[in-house]
């Protein structure tokens, strides 16, 4: 019979109603599962009561593949099908992997996203991640007893829209519902249970297997919010083991290794690595296939030596984490250590001396990924009560923005924003003794409006006539915890006001925002182009709107020769500013500009007339 | 008559309430749903309404409303493992018998 679980007060499903949701965290290295049971959340284990499932893939000739320990250990003895850190694959060409020398895959390059040719033909990374995936999703099953209502999964924070696309993909080929993509260092935030902490500015330092990830958060009442994140997508780990591997073939004279030995020295690596965490020097004896002895002994301070680098390199980042936050290291009030790497003494002592404090090591850095996760998905599969007040974190799918002159799309809040979220910008009039304002809300990544969404029209009324330019109308756009954005426009100066509110998020179905996105990228070139030729014709519209008012005011200025020389040069950009290329447009206004220098230079010398009429040179203050 | 607790059922709630860090026990019930009739409720309790009828066993109170106790009464609630599954079992003498899947039942 089924087995039940403790539910929180009033959460009780009904039978065969169980929302049963995990977090997992898809790692370079390892991967795991994690759920929330009894109201508490935990890792799931397998059959051996391991937890960490290492994300290796074997593709046997006889079409069996073998996921997780098996197939790490089968590294040595067929290294060309057996397939490790994939992640470092996923949504990635050839060009922008490192170390491809010393992998023993063979590789096929292909459109978008590199491809491996195994014995059972050629895999792409969403298909060996997506074994990876299937593996976690039966074991959650068994473990749960059912089938698996959706799932978080999580992602470094700078993966770009194609590896998280790809992540996307192999989630849904691993027959798993995907509640949301979290990112890595943000579940981490969750799993420490920040938002319980006190107010202020946290880090979180996130060295795994292949990335590295540095998020600086910011905690005010129970809600913490991403001020800026960095990292680096190729380093981890993996590249600590590297560096012990070549620090073994230098010392032990062994050049260009066999495949197997390569993967065995590489895996010898990785055990000694592990090792000097714990202890201070640790020897290497093994034979290889030629016969070639290797019998070395490493110091944990030769191998801080050798390492320094890409220890100082993890560095560089978070430093511009905090200069875009804004921010010094002494501002920083915690900071939470993620990733197996960093139980290495030395990054621990290096972060601790960049931040001036000890960081925070106290829950498992391998399985805190997860257990946040898992609290996400607990919560988004909604067996949260109502009053416990936990912040959903969400990210904007699509930019929102407004239309200015010109059909262009002035772009507010950038896609993926994590809401709740507001951002301000200031606009003004087109013309003088412009009373009224009307508002266009767009959503999407496109440049012009006639290719974004429309969400919502408003107009203000009421901004005091004054001259193009002068009137400060700031436009406030404001998504809430549940998407919900409020657009908002104010005129500074009389504090006159106007609002819309709508839903960014409703009747965008997920393959329309993918398309949207797709045909943002194809067609970023032209929009560009499209956009350069707006911005043109309004200039144009906007010197000639203004000549022909100083011409009405001032005319006199001018003799009848020099006016129908001005007039001739109105016709010439206008005609210009009607036509399609934004070059011609530019060349007329500049010569344009040359044509009515002179008028411009006479009416302020007018002014300057006008204004020091009748003033005693005590009252000029200048 | 009364419903109790396992030794395991016991270890396993003390140490989820402390984890969870609050909650005075666990709240059990009937409801009328399910294929057969009535399903289980299994909750944690922050609170001891005035109408729950309150056992104590191993230290730990288990409280019910005095509408389900007549489908409950001599029931133990035991903490169980099924291969990697984990989960508590109520071993209710009352149950004359049950939906295949066992979440829900008929007395």
């Amino acid at each position: 019979m089924a087995l039940l679980q403790i539910s929180e007060p009033g959460m009780s499903t009904a039978p065969h109603q169980h929302r049963l949701a995990v977090g997992i965290d898809l790692g370079t290295t390892n991967s795991l599962v994690a759920t929330v049971r009894n109201g508490v959340a935990q890792c799931l284990q397998d059959e051996e009561g391991k937890v960490l499932l290492p994300s290796a893939v074997h593709y046997l000739a006889d079409g069996q593949i073998v996921v997780g320990r098996k197939a790490h250990s089968a590294q040595a003895v067929d290294p060309r099908n057996t397939i490790v850190s994939v992640k470092r694959f996923m949504g990635r060409g050839l060009r922008d992997v490192s170390h491809v020398e010393t992998m023993p895959y063979d590789f096929v390059d292909a459109e978008g996203m590199v491809r491996l040719r195994t014995v059972q033909g050629v895999k792409s990374p969403v298909q060996v991640s997506a074994e990876i995936l299937k593996d976690l999703r039966l074991r959650a099953e068994r473990s749960l007893g059912g089938e698996l209502t959706g799932a978080v999964i999580t992602v470094p924070a700078y993966f770009d829209d194609a590896q998280r696309q790809a992540t996307k993909d192999a989630a849904r080929l691993a027959g798993l519902n995907v509640l949301r993509l979290l990112n890595e260092p943000t579940a981490a935030a969750i799993a420490y249970g920040l938002e319980h902490a006190s107010e202020g500015i946290y880090a979180v330092y996130d060295l795994g297997g292949g990335t590295f990830d540095i998020s600086i958060l910011r905690l005010s009442r129970g809600v913490f919010e991403v001020v800026a994140t960095n990292g680096d997508a190729s380093l981890g780990g993996d590249d600590f083991d590297h560096r012990l591997f070549c620090w073994m073939l230098d010392n032990a004279g062994i050049s260009l290794p066999s495949d197997r030995d390569a993967r065995r020295l590489l895996m010898k690596a990785r055990e000694v690595k592990e090792r000097l965490s714990l202890d201070e020097s640790v020897s290497i004896r093994m034979t290889l296939e030629r016969g070639d002895e290797v019998d070395l002994t490493i110091d944990r301070s030769v191998f801080v030596d050798i390492t320094r680098p890409l220890v100082a390199k993890t560095l560089k980042p978070v430093r511009k984490a905090l200069r875009d936050a804004g921010l010094d290291a002494g501002d920083v009030k915690g900071v939470v250590m993620v990733g197996g790497a960093t139980r290495m003494p030395h990054v621990q002592q290096a972060v601790g001396e960049f931040f001036g404090q000890i960081p925070l090591t106290n829950l498992d850095p391998d399985t805190v990924v997860a257990i946040g996760a898992a609290i996400q998905a607990n919560v988004l599969a909604g067996n949260r009560a109502a009053e416990d007040e936990w912040l959903l974190l969400d990210v904007i799918p699509l930019s929102l923005g407004i239309e200015t002159m010109g059909g262009l799309v002035e772009k507010i809040i950038p896609r993926n924003a994590t809401i709740p979220t507001a951002r301000a910008q200031d606009f003004t009039t087109f013309k003088d003794g412009q009373t009224a304002m009307a508002f266009h809300v767009v959503q999407g990544e496109r440049e012009l409006v006639s290719a974004c969404r429309s969400l919502a029209r408003f107009e203000l009324r009421g901004i005091p006539p004054l001259v193009a330019g002068a009137a400060r109308i700031r436009v406030t756009f404001q998504v809430d915890a549940d998407g919900l954005l409020s657009v908002s426009a104010r005129e500074q100066t009389t504090g006159v006001e106007a609002r819309v509110e709508v839903k960014p998020s409703y009747g965008l179905a997920d393959h329309e925002i993918a398309d949207m996105l797709k045909s943002g990228f194809e067609n970023a070139r032209d929009d560009m182009e499209l956009r350069g030729l707006r911005e043109q014709q309004v200039e144009a519209a906007r010197v000639i709107e203004a000549t022909m008012k100083a011409l009405d005011a001032d005319g006199g200025l001018l003799n009848a020769h020099e006016r129908t020389a001005l007039d001739a040069a109105i016709g010439a950009l206008q005609s210009a500013a009607d036509g399609q290329d934004a070059r011609a447009i530019k060349i007329q206004l500049e010569a344009f500009n040359r044509a009515s220098n002179e008028f411009a230079s006479r009416r302020m010398d007018k002014s300057i007339r006008e204004a020091l009429a009748g003033q005693r040179i005590d009252d000029l203050r200048i | 008559m009364a419903v109790t607790l396992s030794d395991k059922a016991a270890t396993h709630i003390g140490n989820f309430i402390a984890k969870r860090g609050k909650g005075v026990g666990i709240r059990l019930g009937v409801r009328t749903s399910g294929c057969s009739g009535m399903a289980y409720k299994l909750e944690f309790a922050d609170e001891v309404l005035p109408e729950d009828v309150v056992f104590e066993s191993h230290g730990l109170k288990v409280l019910i409303d005095p509408k389900s106790l007549p489908y409950m009464d001599g029931t133990e609630l035991d903490f169980v493992r099924e291969g990697l599954n984990e989960g508590f079992k109520f071993n209710n003498p009352n149950v004359k018998g049950e939906c295949g899947c066992g979440e829900s039942f008929t007395v």
